[in-house]
């Protein structure tokens, strides 16, 4: 039985020191501009011949247009990104996904590859069958196929070569903010810890034990029977942790941090990487070593 | 109470966790989160207190009121328990929707402070009273909600200051009271007959204590009990369709009076620890 209580006075400040000088905050009134000729971008607005932000961030200007990006935000998709989302509502040939955007997303029937994996016609048997495959509160992996004109997004989980979308199986699902997700090549990654991990553009991150790539192809069926092995088990809470911590001190996320994080946390016990002061040193320490890369 | 859709793979996955007796966030079954206490964070409440468990974060402000005592219990205080669920927790609480839980959770409460003597609330027998407002509020949903309130109402009590009375006269029927207009000349509670709650959840043939949101929605049935200081019980709710077989609930009852006496102790040497900064220490809230 352990537990602590600790008070406010002891709380820590997740912020981890850099040699970067801090850019300039703008708060929502603030004006960005007075000169004329500017255009006004998203998180901005106009008001007595200035240009003033409608959003707390950072200004980010293009030749003539000056847009405002927001520090917290929603998840905007892009064409391409790799999201992992769960599954809110079964449609008409849709499904409707949950990916911590405004609107919820869409992945219709004819995105998907069906068990079987042969071209088949999208017949009324599949419709009917829709719930078998996917149902409420089911999580896949997927990719933004298309941004609609109210910006939802559309999603599809045809696989390509060696990257596998679709239903996720046994593991755990993180939440940090969208912004935290560093944009790569590739966001499925099979981590020499050994452990598996997808890193949603949307900010969920998945993670798994190893997936072998032998398994079936689009799989729908998930396997409940084999309980995970302690020892793997350990690996993914450690990596769940050490990610929850770079995540506080807002700490890039992707596989060599992550990686750095996971060996930095290797000196404390899964459970003290709970602690407040564990994470901000394992945050610390990742961040030095990400500096020495550089 | 405000469940996360979960699928059943990871249901399974969490279920399996506690079987082997490593959780989600590595915790083993009878570890809590770390939890951050302040209290007095509210300047116009007589007591407040604010408790963050993870991400359930719960404010408690305490108001005090003169009142007429009720006439089958002439010679004692009152003490009423109010939730509000904001909406800012969860869109669920939008509107009515924490409404059944406010209430749930207060009636639980109430019932579970029955051991708090409510004498010394008495100025006047019959005539006048203290009555305490608790106003619970939840910010965030983290799960755990008994246990945290439970620690959080305790800290806000224990930070009340009750004002001095120093004369009450009786003119016909009515009392005229006079209350002292020092701000600081004012007494405080006893809190050793405050219980904390422990709140265990049934997961698979496991218990497990402070369960997060998503092991929650795992858990068929969960046993709260209230624990004094002093190791009584004051009260035992069961949550959830489940059945506890009888020879678990024992056991279970067991646990949760050890680790209500240890929590108990821990938040009162949290609490001295805070008292000892002094009345000038540096109120944080919610920014830093």
């Amino acid at each position: 039985m352990a537990h602590s209580i600790r008070l406010a006075s002891e709380r820590v400040d997740f912020s981890v020191p850099s040699d970067k000088a801090p850019p300039q905050l703008f708060t929502p009134g603030m004006v960005i501009s007075q000169e004329s000729g500017f255009m006004r971008g998203h998180g901005t607005y106009g008001e007595d011949d200035s240009i003033k932000a409608s959003v707390a961030g950072i200004v980010d200007r293009v030749n003539k247009l000056v847009v405002i990006k927001p520090l917290k935000s929603r998840y905007n998709g892009e064409i391409g990104d790799v999201v992992v989302g769960r599954i809110t509502e079964v449609q008409q040939k849709r499904w409707k996904v949950d990916t911590n955007a405004r609107l919820d997303a869409t992945l219709f029937l004819y995105s998907v590859n069906l068990p079987g994996g042969e071209l088949r016609r999208r017949s009324v048997e599949d419709e009917q069958m829709m719930r078998k495959y996917l149902t409420e509160g089911d999580l896949i992996s997927a990719e933004v196929q298309n941004i609609n004109s109210d910006g939802s997004l559309s999603l599809h989980t045809r696989s390509l070569k060696n990257i596998k979308y679709g239903k996720l199986g046994q593991g755990m699902l993180i939440k940090v903010f969208p912004s935290l997700i560093k944009r790569q090549k590739t966001h499925f990654h099979n981590l020499p810890c050994g452990a598996s991990i997808i890193l949603g553009n949307n900010g969920f991150i998945w993670i798994s034990p190893v997936i072998n790539a032998e398994e079936e192809h689009g799989g729908f069926t998930i396997n409940l029977e084999d309980a995970v092995p302690k020892s793997v088990r350990e690996v993914m809470v450690r990596l769940r942790n050490s990610i929850n911590a770079l995540a506080a001190s807002k700490i890039l996320l992707f596989d060599t941090s992550i990686q750095y994080a996971y060996d930095q946390s290797k000196k404390y016990s899964v459970v003290e990487l709970l602690n407040p002061e564990v994470m901000l040193d394992v945050a610390v320490m990742t961040q030095h070593q990400l500096q020495m890369l550089e | 109470m405000a469940s996360v859709l979960l699928n059943d793979a990871e249901k399974t996955f969490i279920l399996h966790g506690v079987e082997v007796d490593l959780r989600c966030d590595g915790r083993r079954r009878g570890d809590y989160r770390p939890m951050e206490l302040e209290t007095d964070v509210v300047s116009t409440a007589s007591g407040s207190a604010r408790l963050r468990l993870a991400n359930t974060d719960i404010l408690v402000g305490v108001k005090t009121e003169i009142d007429v005592p009720y006439p089958e219990n002439p010679e004692e205080g009152k003490l009423e328990f109010f939730v509000d669920c904001s909406a800012n927790a969860t869109p669920a609480f939008e509107g009515r929707g924490g409404e059944d839980l406010a209430n749930e959770i207060s009636s639980r409460l109430s019932r579970a402070y029955q051991s708090l003597p409510l004498a010394p609330l008495c100025i006047v027998p019959k005539q006048a009273c203290w009555k305490l407002y608790v106003d619970i509020l939840i910010l965030e949903c983290g799960g755990n909600f008994y246990d945290a309130i439970s620690l959080a109402v305790k800290a806000a009590l224990f930070n009340t200051r009750v004002p001095q009375v120093t004369g009450s006269f009786l003119d016909g029927g009515s009392v005229d009271l006079e209350v002292s207009d020092d701000p600081f000349q004012c007494w405080r509670l006893d809190i050793t007959k405050a219980p904390v709650l422990v709140t265990l959840s049934k997961i698979g043939d496991n218990c497990v204590v402070d369960p997060t949101a998503e092991e929650e929605t795992c858990s068929v049935a969960s046993i709260v009990v209230a624990v004094l200081d002093s190791g009584s019980l004051t009260a035992v709710i069961k949550i959830g369709e489940g059945s506890v077989h009888e020879q678990t609930l024992i056991e279970t009852i067991k646990t949760a009076q050890k680790i209500g006496v240890e929590l108990n102790s821990s938040l009162m040497t949290a609490l001295n620890q805070e008292e000892s900064l002094g009345p000038k220490r540096q109120r944080f809230g919610f920014l830093k």
